[in-house]
């Protein structure tokens, strides 16, 4: 299985070369890997089949126990043979349709990274392994919605695509996380066994909710649907693979996977079973309010998306066969719709039914495909999709005292979800000729194959059942359920409560068909649209630019390009986190007597306060300037003082030097000019005063306890005897400490070589105008940008 | 004496007087300095293996046995951090011979470059703690006059707010090893922790701590000390901007994780809540700031800030799984910094403009550097299978085991912002439609060749870190687990018998 995940990656990446040699054949030729995948997968319906699911392990990041394992029972090989399978066909497909485009080769690229990344997904069996092929199919989806870049709308699309799967995937990782927590393992299969450990532990809930919005936004549940018929922005090819056959499955593949782990509680049943069902009948509704082809066909992948999710949230063996068959039936007709509609719009310019019409004699090979996956996905015998919509009335019929409810919400569902089929299958080939742009002709074979096979497949199964239903199905249903599960599909079963419960909804589906030209335009499905359909996507955007007001307006008053307020932030941080930490500290000995001051230190000290208060007080630099040397001078007296000589001559020169050159360059700036409000004088000086008082803290708990002189003895013993030299700071400097010293020579050289600098380049660059930008350290409104 | 881990400090620093020596003759100047950076990463390549598999080396200063002199040592953390900071240095060596222009390498970017590397490498391998202090000082000055390096006023205003604020850092440090001496009477940092220990829980081990918290947090730009960096890193050019954003930051966040490692290893709730909330912070400001930015350089220097928080909170844990996350994290954050603002130097170059809002066109006519910008991008976003995924899924897996629920749903709905970030930059810049015109390719074939080659190798490498983590990974285990148990730093320093 490594191989056949790691194929598909290979095979993305040179898919542009391979492009470039085959040019309009390419389709066919790149074809070929994933039907050789496929057919690797169909030898496993066997094995798999009988019960013993197959499980590989590869090492990956052992560190973080993260192994590359792969784990096929029914479930992941339905999905396996899906994504292969019907990937075959949108290859092909693809090839005729992106025919022309000038990043073909990219869009090939781009088309085998999801597939890869999706049947990694399926057959993952490491949490994080999967949760790594998750993301990937948010990226690759992210970068196919955006293939037709240069429109505004469909770069939107893309984004909010990603914005909302990808924050569902980050819901999701925490879950997974925590689950991995609970249960000691990262498998899956391991996992599945551990449900009542998972279902009694405190985290249970917290777990749940996070697994389910990673789920319901990738699967587009209300309230996250608006995503997915956004998305139909992609390239047809897309919209009929990704967001209908796999991926945006996977939020329900998730369900599927861990309902075993996370499935039977209360909470389980009546979240899934209310957002479910509240989605699938909203967006079948929502459906019949839209003309182009995708945008029904997108909301009508919604409704289905919500029908798995409250199947797997009813969770009886009924209900998850029911689950079971409707993705195969959908995956089926489902993708042959979308491909139809597309090469109906790659040959008359158009998906709008209202403009469609006629289609039958000059594309007879699309409409074969296409009408027949319509009645399908009508739920008509004898094809397969009257099968799914059977068993799920049966699962209904049998889901204890919520049954009620999902009957009656799959009836209504089913019954828009029939209009819908017929409006998608029927209107375009029958009637009047349309209003085309172009005069239409047959698709190329590459483009009716895939549709063809598809649609004949939805009817050989529901014809003959046995095909599927005691291999994969079956063997589906018992993975979820976790345990064998056998049955048997057939289109008869006599006259029973689902059939009637079909009548009901062929005749509501046909009344609402026939009247479709009323329903569509009218004042309620308006409203719905409205109201279900553009609110929440608006709220998004919404959401996001009110997210960018915030950030707006903070940074500004964060970030607002003034050094002084910079400073003081900083330093008013300093006060409150090392000032609160001080507060901590009990044995601060403060002294409690001033002994043995002279009177010329005191003298000292009164000369560097007095000095400090006039460099703030003053409006003059040069005064300023003059009153921090007097300070600094002070200082180093004190040094004298207290038997430093080295340290106080060093202080002077830099004194004397520092004076010389501030004034040489201050006195060319004005003077300090400006009245600063009382109210932020008294800040300033708070802050500063609060600095001063740290800082004196700190010297005060070093003077508090005897210094350990073992270091210093130690340079002092060996500064002769070993160092030779007599003068134990020059040892120090250039022996004890020598690399010290060589890092500050570098300083000093480097400050040299910066004044060289600044002056030689100064003299080149007085002439150039974005030179003399003063400064751009703001955040800038739109309109001030432009200003 | 170790010669291994003197050269990391040696070659640049030969590097340095040699370019500086050799500017009248470009030719051979900037052949001295791309081979410069290819010596550094031979000997520093050279070193992070023998670590790797040896164990902790240290060499004395002159001789003098520790704690008196001055002690070298590289531990797993070290060493990796000097490996990639050699492995980001060969590529912005390259980069600047195309993407800086020539006043600016005649006037000294190539001595100044090499000497900020010595800056760098100086302050991840020494062990001595005012040695630190005074790489810092190297740092500051080598970075300040690369930032003024071309002389426009928007440079010098970003450079004063920069050298500015940067300066309180220094001060505050200062004080910090003032404090730190007074008390425990030595500068060493292995045998500082060792005698600490009778300052464990009192006022002075948390003043102590929150001082250290001040001086790197400044240098790490964390929330909200971080003001310096917006101001300053749009302002030089690309190549400077590059291996500031990969290094200088690093150097501040490595320091807060050497000293909490050593000097203060089971902090007050205190001093972790302080941690926690400001690594919050600093994630959020940083993602809120990218997300309004209309610049590109300006927008990734706020990413940088926030990738920051990541690696604060993987400290603030205080958990050998959070360490592990952290320096992943930074090892990774290295080269997906330095190959950003790489490529919006490019970004910059062939549009023209450094306002997204003007930008088009580089998906459908540079798609190389479209495919580059993918890696360290989403990577940012902590997106699969990029190497920040690793780094996320690691500091999101110590949250929860450590139960600090709040930070890690800051840390994931940052996430989510920053690839809305992502997205946006990609929407604009390289979906947005534009003429063949707007993008211009400039300079020489060989001048492309060199702009395009490390981009492109950068990516490569994340790209391949991403896909087999287990090598970085392996590396960041055995750094925490060397932080977590002090005991083979502190013997590697003082000898077996010290300590015991």
């Amino acid at each position: 299985m490594l191989w056949a995940v790691l194929s598909i990656f290979v095979l993305a990446a040179v898919a542009p070369f391979i492009a470039r040699v085959t040019k309009q054949a390419t389709g066919w030729v790149l074809g070929l890997l994933p039907l050789a995948v496929f057919a690797y997968f169909a030898q496993q319906i066997g094995p798999v089949a009988d019960g013993t699911p197959i499980r590989q392990v590869h090492a990956w990041v052992p560190s973080l126990d993260l192994t590359l394992s792969f784990y096929l029972d029914g479930l992941s090989l339905l999905f396996a043979l899906l994504v292969t399978g019907i990937g075959t066909l949108i290859v092909v497909y693809a090839g005729g349709y992106m025919h022309g485009h000038d990043q073909y080769g990219r869009f090939f690229s781009q088309l085998l990274l999801f597939m890869g990344a999706m049947l990694g997904l399926v057959v993952a069996d490491n949490i994080i392994a999967f949760f790594i092929f998750f993301e990937l199919t948010s990226f690759a989806s992210y970068l196919l919605i955006g293939f037709y870049h240069t429109d505004e709308d469909n770069r939107q699309a893309a984004r909010k695509a990603l914005v909302v799967t990808g924050g569902g995937g980050l819901a999701l990782l925490a879950g997974l996380l925590l689950l991995q927590q609970v249960t000691g393992t990262m498998e899956f299969s391991e996992m599945l066994a551990l449900g009542d450990t998972v279902r009694a532990h405190p985290y249970y809930t917290g777990i749940f909710v996070l697994v389910i919005l990673g789920a319901f936004t990738k699967s587009a549940q209300f309230p996250f649907h608006f995503w997915l018929p956004a998305a139909m922005a992609g390239p047809t090819p897309v919209s009929a693979y990704l967001h209908s056959a796999t991926m945006v499955k996977a939020g329900v593949f998730l369900l599927a996977r861990l309902s075993p782990v996370l499935g039977g509680t209360d909470l389980w049943l009546y979240t899934l079973v209310s957002f479910g069902a509240f989605t699938m009948v909203l967006s079948a509704w929502l459906g019949l309010r839209y003309t182009d082809l995708k945008q029904i066909l997108a909301y009508t992948t919604v409704m289905v998306l919500g029908l798995l999710t409250m199947l797997l949230g009813v969770g009886t063996s009924a209900a998850v066969k029911a689950a079971m068959v409707f993705i195969l039936v959908h995956a089926l007709y489902k993708g042959a719709l979308f491909m139809m509609a597309g090469s109906v719009d790659h040959e008359t310019g158009t998906r709008d039914v209202l403009e469609l019409g006629g289609l039958r004699s000059e594309m007879p090979y699309t409409m074969a495909g296409g009408l027949l996956a319509a009645l399908s996905m009508a739920g008509l015998p004898p094809l397969f999709g009257f099968i799914g919509k059977e068993v799920t009335y049966e699962a209904a019929l049998g889901a204890g005292p919520i049954g009620i409810v999902v009957l009656v919400a799959s009836v209504l569902a089913n019954a828009a979800l029939l209009a819908g089929a017929l409006v998608v299958g029927i209107k375009p080939f029958f009637g009047g000729e349309g209003s085309f742009t172009r005069h239409p002709h047959e698709a190329p074979v590459s483009m009716w194959l895939g549709p063809g096979i598809l649609a004949t497949l939805g009817l050989a199964f529901g014809l003959v059942p046995s095909l599927v239903d005691q291999t994969i199905l079956q063997a589906a249903t018992g993975a979820v359920l976790q345990s064998p599960y056998e049955f048997y599909l057939a289109l008869w079963h006599g006259i029973n409560a689902p059939l009637i419960a079909s009548l009901v909804t062929f005749a509501i589906g046909f009344a609402l068909y026939v009247q479709w030209a009323r329903v569509q335009p009218s004042g309620f499905m308006q409203a719905l649209d409205g109201f279900f359909g553009r609110r929440p996507a608006a709220a998004f955007e919404r959401g996001l630019f009110e997210m960018a007001r915030l950030s707006q307006w903070t940074t500004r008053r964060v970030q607002d390009g003034t050094f002084r307020h910079y400073l003081l932030t900083v330093l008013s941080t300093f006060v409150v986190l090392v000032g609160s930490s001080l507060l901590l500290q009990t044995n601060i000995q403060w002294p409690t007597e001033v002994l043995g001051v002279r009177y010329y230190e005191a003298a000292l000290a009164g000369i560097i306060v007095l000095a400090a208060l006039v460099a703030v007080r003053t409006h003059e630099r040069f005064i300023a300037i003059l009153a921090l040397s007097i300070g600094g001078y002070a200082i180093a007296l004190l040094y004298l003082l207290f038997g430093a000589p080295d340290l106080a001559m060093t202080q002077f020169t830099i004194e004397t030097l520092s004076i010389i050159i501030l004034v040489i360059v201050l006195l060319n700036l004005p003077g300090i000019s400006g009245q600063v409000s009382l109210a932020s004088r008294v800040r300033d000086a708070v802050v500063a005063t609060g600095v001063g008082a740290i800082i004196t803290t700190i010297a005060l708990t070093v003077l508090s306890t005897p210094l350990d002189r073992y270091v210093s003895d130690y340079l002092a013993s060996r500064s002769y005897t070993e160092a030779r030299g007599h003068n134990i700071v020059n040892v120090i400097l250039v022996d004890f400490r020598a690399l010290d010293t060589m890092g500050e020579i570098g300083v000093l050289a480097m400050a040299a070589l910066g004044v060289y600098v600044l002056m030689r380049m100064m003299r080149q660059n007085r002439d150039t105008p974005e030179a003399s930008i003063e400064s751009d350290d703001k955040v800038l409104t739109e309109a001030e940008e432009t200003a | 004496m170790d010669l291994l881990l003197i050269l990391p400090l040696a070659i640049p620093l030969g590097t340095a007087v040699l370019t500086l020596l050799l500017r009248s003759v470009p030719g051979v100047q900037r052949l001295t300095s791309v081979l410069g950076a290819v010596a550094l990463l031979g000997a520093s390549g050279t070193l992070l293996w023998r670590v790797a598999t040896d164990g902790i080396r240290a060499a004395q200063m002159g001789g003098w046995p520790a704690p008196f002199g001055i002690t070298l040592v590289a531990d797993p953390l070290s060493a990796g951090l000097l490996g990639m900071t050699a492995f980001v240095a060969v590529a912005v060596a390259v980069y600047a011979l195309a993407g800086m222009d020539e006043a600016r390498q005649r006037f000294g970017f190539h001595p100044l470059f090499h000497l900020l590397l010595m800056g760098v490498n100086g302050a991840f391998i020494t062990g001595d703690m005012f040695n630190l202090y005074v790489w810092f000082e190297v740092l500051l000055i080598a970075s300040f006059v690369l930032l003024v390096l071309g002389n426009e006023r928007r440079q010098l205003d970003g450079a004063v707010k920069y050298v500015g604020i940067n300066l309180v850092s220094s001060i505050i440090f200062l004080a910090a090893v003032g404090l730190l001496y007074g008390h425990t009477g030595t500068l060493n940092m292995a045998d500082a922790s060792g005698r600490i220990a009778e300052l464990r829980g009192s006022g002075v081990e948390a003043t102590l701590a929150t001082l250290f918290i001040m001086a790197f947090g400044i240098k790490a730009a964390l929330f909200p000390l971080f003001f310096w960096l917006p101001a300053a890193y749009h302002t030089p050019p690309a190549p400077v901007a590059a291996v500031f954003a990969g290094l200088l930051t690093k150097v501040g966040i490595y320091s807060l994780i050497r000293v909490f490692s050593l000097l203060f290893p089971d902090p007050t709730g205190y001093t972790r809540t302080v941690l926690l909330v400001i690594a919050a912070g600093t994630m959020v400001v940083g993602v809120m700031g990218a997300m309004v930015q209309r610049n590109v350089h300006r927008l990734l220097a706020f990413l940088v800030i926030s990738a920051m928080g990541y690696i604060l909170m993987g400290l603030g844990f205080f958990t050998t799984l959070g360490l592990v996350g952290a320096v992943f994290y930074i090892l990774q954050d290295v080269p997906v910094k330095t190959t950003l603002f790489l490529i919006g130097g490019m970004m910059e170059r062939d549009t023209g403009t450094a306002r997204l809002g003007e930008m088009g066109g580089l998906y459908q006519y540079r798609p190389v550097l479209a495919a580059a910008f993918m890696v360290p991008a989403f990577s940012l976003a902590g997106f699969p299978p990029f190497p920040g995924f690793w780094g996320k899924l690691t500091l999101v897996q110590a949250g929860l085991e450590a139960e600090q629920f709040t930070i890690v749903a800051v840390a994931l709905i940052v996430g989510l912002f920053t690839l809305l970030v992502v997205a946006q930059i990609w929407s604009r810049a390289f979906w947005r439609p534009a003429t063949e015109d707007d993008v211009q390719a400039s300079g020489s074939t060989s001048q492309r060749w060199a702009l395009n080659g490390p981009i492109v190798a950068l990516a490569v490498v994340l790209l391949a870190i991403g896909l087999y983590a287990q090598p970085l990974y392996g590396l960041a285990e055995q750094a925490a687990a060397n932080l977590v148990d002090t005991q083979a730093y502190v013997d590697a320093v003082l000898g077996p018998s010290a300590g015991a």
